[in-house]
Order: C-alpha cells, then structure tokens, then sequence
C-alpha cells in the first residue's frame, strides 16, 4: 500500500486521487472530514429541515410544506435585504480592494520601519467587531461625538441616523476593520514575485507606476481573487458590527440578510422563515465563491510558487 | 423591547455588575433544570439579571432563603439582558429551563404556556390567598392568560413617565404641558432656543413604541389595543390609530425630536444624558430612567432640577388622562419541567422570600423604585426619593387602566412586527395607512 501510495503533492489533483491506491489518503482526510460532517454538513442539513417546519423555537416542530418559502420569497422585506447586502458588499469590495493593495505593495517594499508600520496598520484587525461598533457609535453620536465634542461642523452630521449616510458610514467602518488583514494578504503576494522580474523591469528602464501594472498587478491576480472572495463571502456574515452599530437601522435601511435571519428568527420566534432565509444566504454565499473561482480560471487555489 | 431597570444603567455599573457576574457565575454551575451541583433534590435553579442595584437586591433575597432552608436551596445565576432573553428561550426550548423563571409576562410567558413549559399557579394562589393580597392586582395581568395564573409577580412597578427639566422650562418661560395641544406649541419655543424638545432613543426602536401606546390610549381609550391583544380581526384599522399615527408625524415633522434622534441608543443611555445636560426638554422614558438620572446626572436629580407628570390628555380624546403604561412587575414562573421538591421549593420561595420586607425595603431604598407590594407607603415617605416614588406609586395605583407595555404583552412575532413598523414610520418609510395594514396582517400572530 505505502508502495503504490502517490506522493503527496499531488493528493490535489482530483484525477489521480481515485481508486484504490489512495486509501491511505481517505484515511488522512477522515479526521477532517468527520469535523466538517459534524459541523458543517449536520447543521446544514438540520436548518434545511427545519425550513420546511412550523416552530416558535419553544414549543412542537410542526411540518409546514413549503410555506415559509413561498412567505420568504414573496415577502419585501428578503428583496430590501438581498440589496442591501449586496450593496454594501459591492461598496466594501470597491473601496477596501484598491486600499489594501496599495498599502500591501507599500509595506511590502518598504524595509525601514516595516515591523513598525506592520503593527500600526494590525491594530483594527485586533479588536473585536463589537468594540470597533460600540467605539464608533460613541465617536459619531450626534449629541455627544467627536463633531460637537470637537466643535467641527463637518463632522456634526447624523452619521447613522439617515439612510445614505448610514451605509457609507458602515463601509468606512468596515473598511477600517478589514482593510489590514487584506493589506497583509497582498503584502504576502508581492514578497512571492520573484526579484528577477523587477530587475528586468528595471533593465528595460520601466518606472514605478508602470512596474505596477506590468508586473506586480498580473502577479497578484491570484492573490486578488483570493481577498476578494474572502471580502466578498466574509461580507456576507457581517452581523456583530451591523448590530451593534445601527442595528439595521435607520428603519431598515442597513438591514442584510443575516440580520433580517436574526431578528426573524430570535427576536419574531420564527424558525421556519429564519431557515430560509440561512440556507438563501448559504446558496448565495456559494454562488459566489464558485463565480469567483471560475473568474479565477479555476486554478486560484492552485500552488504558484512554480509558475511564477 | 429589553425594557428592565437594570438594563439601563450605565455602562460604568455594567461593567462594575460584569465583575459580580463572574463571581456569580461561579455560583450557579449546575446544568438548569436539574438537581445535579447542589446535591440535593430540593434545589432549584433560578436564572435572573445583572446590573445594579437590581442584581445585588435579587442575589440577596435568594441568599436570604437559602440561609433560612438548608435543605431546599436556590442555585441563582445571572445574565445580562440580552444574553438572557437569548439563552432562557433556548433553554426552555431543549427542555433545560430553570425550575423558576424570571421574566416579563405577557406575549412572551403566553409562548411557554402554549408550548406547555410552565406550570398553572391558580390553584396554588387560590390556596395562598394571603400571598396574592400581598401584591397590586394590577400585576396579575400579564402574569394571567386565558383566566389563569402563571407566574408569580415580583420586583417593582414601572410606569412610563413624561420627565421634564425645569431649568430648561425656566430658561424659556414654559409650563409642564397639560394637554396635546400644549405639548405641540412647547416644539416650537424649545425649537426657537435650540433646545431639542423631546430626547428620544430612536435607534432603540421600543423607545419610539412608547408615544404610540400613550398617544392611542389617549385618543381611543385602552380598548383599542386590547381589541388587538385580543386578536381581533383587523383591529388597527379603528380610526383613533390612523389619528394617533398622524399626529406623531406631525410631531416628527415639526421637529419635536430633533435632528439626529435616529440613531441614539437607549442602551448607553444617550437619551437621559440629553435630558440632564439640557439639551433636551423632555423625554418620555420609563420609571427605570429615574435611579439612573440620579447616578449619571450630577446633581441634576438631587437639585431638584427633574421634574416628572403623566402623559396628559389629548384635545377630544375618549382617553382618561390617568391612564398608565408600563411595566406592571416583573414575573417568576415555574418550570413545569422541573421535579416536583424542585417545585415546592420554588414554592416555599414565593411564600417565604419573594419581596419579603427586607427585599421590599432594598427596592425602594438602594432600587429607588416601587415594589409591587400593598401597604409600602411609610417606608416610601422616608426614602429620599420620596416625591418621585410617592409619584410612581400613586400613579399606579390610581390608574384605571395599567396597560402593560405593547412589546411585551404581544406575541414575539408580533411585538417584531410592531417594532419594526414603528421604525418604518419614523423613517418614513411606511405612511400611517401601510403601518395599519402591515400590523393588521400579524394580528393574532
């Protein structure tokens, strides 16, 4: 069996991993995949279950059919939240990606203070969701933030208390969370491109800005598909921050799907609807991922440490 | 919708109870519902909530009857708001609730008796009727569904209270409104001194629910929510809610609330710090709002500057002007999980150590509220806050009607329903007219 084992590398690669000669393999994937079915995949299926029920979280589980899916789906209120879940996370996307590139290409050729500026820029990503959310309400409060603290009249605006503004306010403070673990993300994909390249650039006499499109941003398409899919399925989870800081409000104008999943499902003591809606964000969540991987060529998550 | 006095309070004594939690936390290690940790059969668990001074008054009663029972002890642990109202719902949902459960009566009790979890305490209180003279009767209404008793009530009454400040009132030559119409002219001569006339929580969403629930009782008389308590068809559609509605957006619209009310958070108690430092005028707020005044305000509470009334009347109204809203107690139900020595012990409990004269004297004392226990006016008078509790007191007891808090008296479902359209409305996102006919599709619900 160890004979005919293939070497491991190449466990990956779907094709040769069949048939007998990679029991060894299944064995090693057991453990993980015990995990995943306990998890992942029981919990899943439980919740598909229980969309098809009746039940107040309290009392007996009654089989409701379809109903809460035909309720969900012809109800407004999943419509508002699909938009503006996708909203926000189109708008993240927009402003976090460009950010975080930039700053990781610039942390990752900078040597001086680099260790310095590496933690200065860490420190959002080190709080917790809920701080950020209670420290940023207590900073834009209206009545008693940093505008009428400071006396700046700019600043003195009802940053959560009015549709539009509440959600540029709540990318911002996405952005501010996230912005560093993606910076570090690309500062990793810029130290992976060879050196070579940027001395030839540097021979053929190209200057920075054009080094940066020609070589260091097709080199790092993997690495922005990666952070993108990251920023994209983790955008949909955004729950804590949301809460805290304008609790879907004002009226529901920042409310997403996971937060119309919460309040249907622990606050209105509907379960069935509340599944349905957690396996849409499922589904949509996977949509996704998979469209983000085909736009990758469907090799992102391939090693590039060869092709490079 | 975590209407409660402790919640309120600053996030100073939150942090200070976080400490006292965990020490707590110690305490009640045993699984919920069974008599494992304790040892002995008799133990009950019992499940209440941090934050002081409630916490301490709470951990003392239960302390108080474990001393006097050895044999048949409470195992107390405390949450915070809103991890309780998660965890309990979870609990009695796996069938793991504690022998008694502390909580608000009404929509969400009426969700445990239909699903079976508590026990009925009718017989019981007809047996103990002592115990039952003991408490206002106005208590036992959301402790009552369908004619019977459920819970037992306990702690304090909160009526909700139109405060004022004075000094603000001074500076602009104002009178405490004695009517609608009085309330309305006040918008503008706060307005014309650049003082916000009502501070008010909009983020918080329940907060905004309690002007509708004066303003309609006010309008249409207390009938027109209970036709709705009571599930009847399409009873927001009586023409006193279309009233109601109208004339809060007229407030919004006149500016009544100020600029950026909507995203100012009860839960940190911004609200009651606009009221204190002046900015505001006035604030509708429950009864809990006062002790936290007092700690937070500075000398705002103890010079004399707040001043409190009840909701007065509206122009034309069927309403009687001395109605109240509010929380009528707090409630205990018992398990009906839970083993039968659990529940005598739960029992000898209501008999023996809920709002005992030491528990009673601490809520008016250290809570600075009214317990919901006849005969407390000598101990009232002698407390230093006597006018305001003199003022709580009477105004529950005087009320003709003490309606409990829509939220509250609701079913889960509908109480989201209602809050969630209440803060459509004050967005404007939905007219008076869609807000009748949204809340009239979950009536019954």
């Amino acid at each position: 069996m160890t004979a005919l084992a293939p070497p491991p590398v190449r466990v990956a690669d779907r094709s040769t991993s069949t048939g007998g000669r990679s029991k060894s393999v299944v064995w090693m994937v057991l453990p993980a995949l015990v995990m995943f079915a306990a998890f992942g995949i029981i919990p899943l299926l439980g919740v598909l279950g229980l969309s098809f029920t009746q039940w107040d979280g309290i009392g007996a589980i009654n089989p409701a059919g379809a109903d809460n899916w035909f309720s969900v789906l012809s109800e407004p209120g999943l419509l508002h939240a699909l938009w503006v879940t996708f909203l926000i996370m189109a708008l993240s996307w927009v402003f976090q990606t460009p950010v975080s590139l930039l700053i990781g290409v610039f942390l990752a050729s900078r040597k001086r203070y680099r260790g310095f500026l590496a933690v200065l820029y860490f420190i959002p990503l080190l709080l917790s969701s809920a701080a950020i959310a209670i420290t940023f309400s207590a900073l834009l409060n209206p009545n008693f933030g940093l505008g009428a603290g400071l006396g700046v009249e700019f600043l003195n605006q009802d940053w959560l208390g009015q549709s539009n503004l509440a959600i540029a306010t709540l990318i911002f403070v996405v952005s501010w969370q996230f912005i560093p673990f993606h910076s570090l993300i690309y500062q990793g994909g810029v130290r992976q491109i060879p050196t070579s390249m940027y001395e030839a650039a540097q021979i053929d006499g190209a200057g920075r800005v054009r080094t940066f499109f020609s070589i260091t941003l097709p080199q790092l398409k993997y690495t922005i598909i990666t952070s993108s899919t990251l920023m994209v399925v983790g955008s949909l989870t955004f729950f804590d921050l949301i809460f805290v800081l304008t609790a879907g409000g004002p009226g529901d104008a920042t409310r997403v799907l996971a937060l119309e999943m919460y309040q249907t499902g622990f606050r209105a003591n509907l379960m069935g609807p509340a599944s349905v809606i957690a396996v849409i964000l499922v589904l949509v969540g996977l949509g996704l991922a998979l469209l983000l991987r085909r736009l990758g060529g469907g090799s992102a998550s391939d090693s590039q440490l060869e092709g490079a | 919708m975590e209407r409660s006095p402790i919640s309120r309070r600053t996030l100073l004594s939150l942090t200070a109870a976080a400490g006292a939690g965990a020490a707590l936390a110690a305490c009640g290690s045993s699984g919920p519902g069974t008599s494992s940790g304790g040892g002995k059969a008799g133990t009950a668990s019992y499940w209440f909530l941090t934050g002081q001074p409630g916490e301490g008054i709470r951990q003392a009663a239960a302390e108080r009857f474990n001393k006097a029972n050895p044999d048949t002890k409470l195992q107390f642990t405390a949450f915070e708001n809103d991890a309780y109202k998660a965890k309990i719902k979870t609990a009695i949902g796996a069938g793991q609730a504690p022998t008694l459960i502390w909580g608000w009566g009404g929509g969400g009790l009426k969700s445990y008796v239909d699903a079976g979890q508590v026990e009925d305490l009718t017989d019981w209180f007809g047996q103990n009727a002592p115990i039952k003279d003991k408490l206002f009767p106005t208590s036992f209404g959301p402790a009552t569904i369908n004619n019977k008793i459920y819970a037992m009530p306990c702690e304090t009454v909160q009526p909700i209270v139109l405060y004022y400040n004075k000094k603000v009132f001074d500076q602009a030559g104002a009178k405490p409104p004695q009517s609608w119409g009085e309330m309305m002219a006040l918008v503008e001569t706060f307005k014309g001194k650049g003082i916000t006339p009502f501070s008010l929580a909009g983020k918080s969403r329940w907060t905004n629910m309690m002007w509708l629930e004066f303003l309609l009782d006010r309008i249409g008389g207390p009938e027109v929510f209970q036709s709705v308590f009571e599930g009847e068809k399409d009873a927001w559609s009586n023409p006193a809610v279309t009233d109601m509605l109208t004339k809060l957006v007229q407030l919004i619209d006149a500016g009544g609330f100020g600029k950026g009310y909507s995203s100012v958070d009860a839960g940190n108690n911004a609200d009651q710090a606009l009221l204190y430092t002046g900015k505001a005028a006035m604030m509708l707020h429950g009864g809990w709002t006062y002790g936290s005044m007092k700690n937070d305000g500075g000398k705002f509470v103890a010079d004399g500057n707040l001043g409190w009334m009840n909701f007065p009347g509206v122009e034309g109204g069927k309403g009687d002007p001395t109605d109240t809203v509010g929380n009528p107690g707090q409630y205990l139900a018992i398990s009906s999980k839970a083993t039968a020595e659990q529940k005598e012990t739960a029992k000898k409990f209501f008999q023996t150590g809920v709002l005992d004269a030491d528990e009673t004297k601490a809520w008016i004392n250290d809570g600075g509220s009214v317990p919901v226990v006849k005969g407390t006016e000598s101990v009232l008078a002698a407390s230093p806050d006597a006018a305001f509790l003199k003022f709580v007191y009477d105004t529950s007891v005087n009320a003709k009607v003490f309606a409990q808090s829509w939220d509250q008296a609701l079913s889960p479902t509908a109480a989201e329903a209602l809050l969630d359209n209440i803060a459509k409305l004050f967005q404007k996102q939905v007219s008076p007219q869609q807000w009748v006919t949204n809340m009239n599709q979950v009536i019954g619900k």
